[in-house]
């Protein structure tokens, strides 16, 4: 009898899928994370830095939100952040792994800069502008295109290509920047003209970005859960199988939603260029691409919880920055407390949706019989 | 249930959010003078190490406060970092990156009250802003010093029989194809060549100015490529560790890197930056104009080489450097002396330079007069961009 249960032998841990856990007790886990979280950093602050993690953490707060500019400046963060994250919400949730957001967005930054570089001359401003959005989107699109033709039709791995784009795209504006240098040899490019920056909206360098991100939102939210398309993305991704069964052209739809991705990307792209940097480089999406997919995962594809989502990235990463300016820290030691704290939160959707179940010792069976 | 906890969640953090600025708003002293500085990288980097330093010792000897913004990179973050530097209650701004000039004028426009400082530009004396300057030192003199010890140590190899003279070969790893990279490695050049006349020279550039395994590579491909010696314009301590892995002497920029070459490292040349940080901060502090573009030199401390690493030097270096150094500051020699140097087999008699800087790179200023090379002169940043015999550009892409 004995033998026939140890070779039934029941690992000293398994993870079980459950129901996930809903509504506040849900809730309550992420905010036990977060506590969480803030301890290790704080036992970490300590033994590191010397320093008071109390005092560490309100100038993460501090640096964030503590000035009106530092509001602007998060929320202009966070739309950014958030344009790329819709963009690739509809090509993951068709599970269509773009990972190459950075070069879309980068092309339709490079477009910008060209169109005022090079029509700046013969075309007005509230002309041009609109052009520069059109050659962005243009951009993005087909920086979009490329691998889902490839993907639809002779199945190609779309994580690699999509991920070789990226490159191609750096060398694009390293190659353009260096030849359109100024001075010459600087591999920088000189600031697009004043009159074709993106309006200001009262004395606000950023509120045109954000209103336009914020549009978008809604769009996108709308677009993934009322329309015909969006519904097709779900069954795509759902099963390819059953979409093939019911009709759905998947290769037109992989195609067209990555379009729709790739021209998102050449917006954010337009939106950096035109509205906040005023020049292309090769670091001006500066890994947005890479952080928008985390963003749109921990808001399950929903365009509105993105909004708290990149909020969250946002926040880090600007309240980051004050940590290392006022503690006269390296800014590795930030991130490292910003890492911490995403990397539980993460963990935390864990614990929502699987339950850890451990062995019941043999003694504790046997009283049970 | 899902849209009101969302609605709760969203209105709790904007409450949180407004608490914490209120409670903070008012704490600000609003008379205190504070230096802000921006870099582009950290202490990791040479470079901006060189300046970090340089903050340190200026504003602790004249006892005011400054905050400081590292690794901000060449783009609206740093017109943000500088705005928030202005909200922090800064009198006086700097940022130490070349491409961080323009987001600085950016900034010099929006806050007219506020001072703003930077390094290696060249737009100040263009742009007419009363509150936006550039500042650089004539580095290319300490260069010219660095390469004399380079020369010396050639010179000591092929005494030794290592090589014959005609293979004294020089790799230099700089960052871009750019005047301020042109200047450093040809008089760099131009001082070893003054004690060892067969050398030549072998550039690989990086197209960046960070990037540790690239200058490594550049490096190691250099090596490969027979030179006998390294020295670098690039900012990672890629070039001389790779120098020390191989054995090969290297002549560093920016400051020491003996803590991790101890075995290679010869001598450095850098930029001191503490006469300009205290000028700066004086002017600001007193109301006093700082100059549109500033420039000093080996007289005033601005220009500097580090102690030379005696087990790697030839012996007579420190002696050799000295006696060039007073005729440099004396005014006896120059470095961009054109009866030293040929371009395309011709001496260069006249050059006209791209002193304002436009897209066009229209040659603006005659830059040759008095038999020399008027480097820094007409703006602080660096000029020189022609290509000297005996220098190979092993790719000019960048």
């Amino acid at each position: 009898m004995k033998a026939k249960i140890k070779s039934n032998h029941e690992p000293l841990i398994h993870i079980a899928k459950k129901t996930p856990v809903q509504g506040w007790r849900a809730m309550l886990v992420r905010a036990g994370a977060i506590v969480a979280a803030l301890l290790v950093c704080g036992i970490l602050t300590v033994f590191l830095t010397d320093l008071n993690p109390i005092s560490v953490y309100s100038s993460l707060i501090v640096g964030a939100i503590g000035t009106p500019r530092r509001i602007w400046v998060l929320l202009h963060d966070l739309a950014i952040l958030l344009c790329i994250s819709l963009a690739v919400t509809p090509a993951f949730k068709m599970k269509f792994w773009n990972i190459g957001a950075e070069g879309q967005a980068l092309v339709g930054g490079l477009a910008t800069a060209a169109c005022a570089m090079f029509l700046g001359n013969s075309l007005p401003p509230h002309f041009l502008i609109p052009v520069m959005l059109i050659a962005s989107i243009v951009a993005g699109a087909i920086w979009g295109l490329i691998p889902s033709i490839f993907k639809a039709l002779w199945g190609t791995n779309e994580t690699l290509f999509t991920l070789m784009m990226n490159y191609i795209a750096i060398q694009l504006v390293s190659y353009f920047c260096f030849v359109f240098s100024v001075p010459k040899g600087s591999g920088r490019l000189e600031p697009i003209n004043e009159k074709f920056w993106l309006p200001v909206i009262g004395d606000n360098d950023y509120l045109f970005n954000i209103l336009f991100v914020l549009v978008l939102t809604v769009v996108m939210y709308i677009y993934l859960k009322y329309s015909k398309q969006g519904y097709e993305i779900s069954v795509v991704g759902e099963s390819v199988n059953t979409a093939t069964y019911i009709g759905i052209n998947v290769k037109k739809v992989i195609i067209r939603t990555m379009v729709i991705s790739g021209a998102i990307c050449g917006i954010a792209g337009f939106l950096l260029v035109a509205g906040a940097n005023h020049t292309v480089a090769d670091n001006t999406i500066g890994g947005r691409g890479f952080t928008a997919i985390m963003v749109s995962w921990l808001a399950k594809f929903n365009p509105f919880s993105m909004i708290l989502t990149s909020l969250l990235i946002a926040f880090l990463d600007r309240g980051a920055i004050e940590i290392a300016t006022q503690h006269k820290l390296n800014d590795s030691f930030s991130e490292i407390i910003t890492g911490i704290i995403i990397f539980f939160i993460i963990g935390s959707e864990f614990f929502i949706n699987y339950s850890v179940k451990f062995r019941k010792s043999e003694k504790k069976e046997a009283k049970n019989k | 249930m899902k849209t009101l906890r969302k609605i709760l969640a969203i209105s709790l953090s904007l409450v949180f959010a407004l608490s914490c600025f209120f409670s903070l708003a008012g704490c600000n002293k609003e008379d205190e003078f504070i230096v802000g500085f921006i870099y582009l990288h950290d202490e990791n980097s040479t470079y901006d190490l060189n300046f970090i330093e340089a903050a340190k010792k200026a504003c602790d000897e004249l006892g005011v406060k400054y905050l400081e913004k590292t690794n901000v990179p060449e783009g609206s973050e740093c017109y943000d970092a500088a705005a928030d530097l202005v909200d922090s209650g800064c009198d006086v701004i700097f940022a130490d990156s070349f491409g961080h000039e323009d987001f600085i004028i950016q900034a010099a426009k929006k806050f007219p009250e506020v001072q703003f400082c930077h390094a290696t530009g060249t737009k100040a004396h263009t742009e007419g802003l009363k509150n936006f300057h550039n500042a650089f030192a004539s580095i290319y003199e300490g260069r010219y010093l660095a390469g004399i010890a380079a020369g010396m140590k050639l010179n000591e190899m092929i005494e030794a029989g290592k090589f014959t003279a005609e293979e004294a070969k020089i790799g230099y790893v700089g960052a871009f194809t750019f005047a301020e990279v042109i200047s450093g490695y040809s008089s760099f050049y131009l001082g070893a060549k003054s004690v060892c006349p067969s050398v030549t020279m072998e550039v690989q550039f990086t197209g960046s100015w960070y990037d540790e395994t690239a200058e490594k590579e550049a490096a190691n491909l250099l090596i490969s490529r027979n030179c006998k010696l390294i020295s670098q314009h690039a900012d990672s301590w890629g070039a001389p560790t790779a120098c020390e892995e191989a054995g090969i002497p290297n002549v560093s920029y920016n400051g020491s890197t003996i803590s991790a070459c101890p075995n290679t490292f010869i001598v450095s040349s850098k930029i001191d930056w503490t006469p300009y940080f205290k000028y700066m901060i004086d002017c600001a502090k007193n109301g006093k104009e700082i100059d549109a573009d500033w420039c000093k030199g080996l007289s005033e401390g601005s220009v500097i080489l580090t102690d030379i690493n005696e087990k790697v030097a030839a012996p007579g270096t420190k002696e050799a450097i000295e006696t060039a150094k007073a005729k440099l500051i004396a005014g006896e020699l120059h470095v961009f002396d054109t009866s030293t140097f040929t371009v395309d087999g011709k001496p260069l008699t006249s050059y006209m330079a791209d002193v304002d800087t436009d897209k066009d790179y229209t040659p603006d200023t005659e830059v040759v007069a008095d038999g020399y090379f008027h480097e820094s002169e007409f703006r602080s940043a660096p000029y020189f961009n022609a290509n000297i015999d005996g220098i190979t550009l092993l790719n000019s892409k960048f």
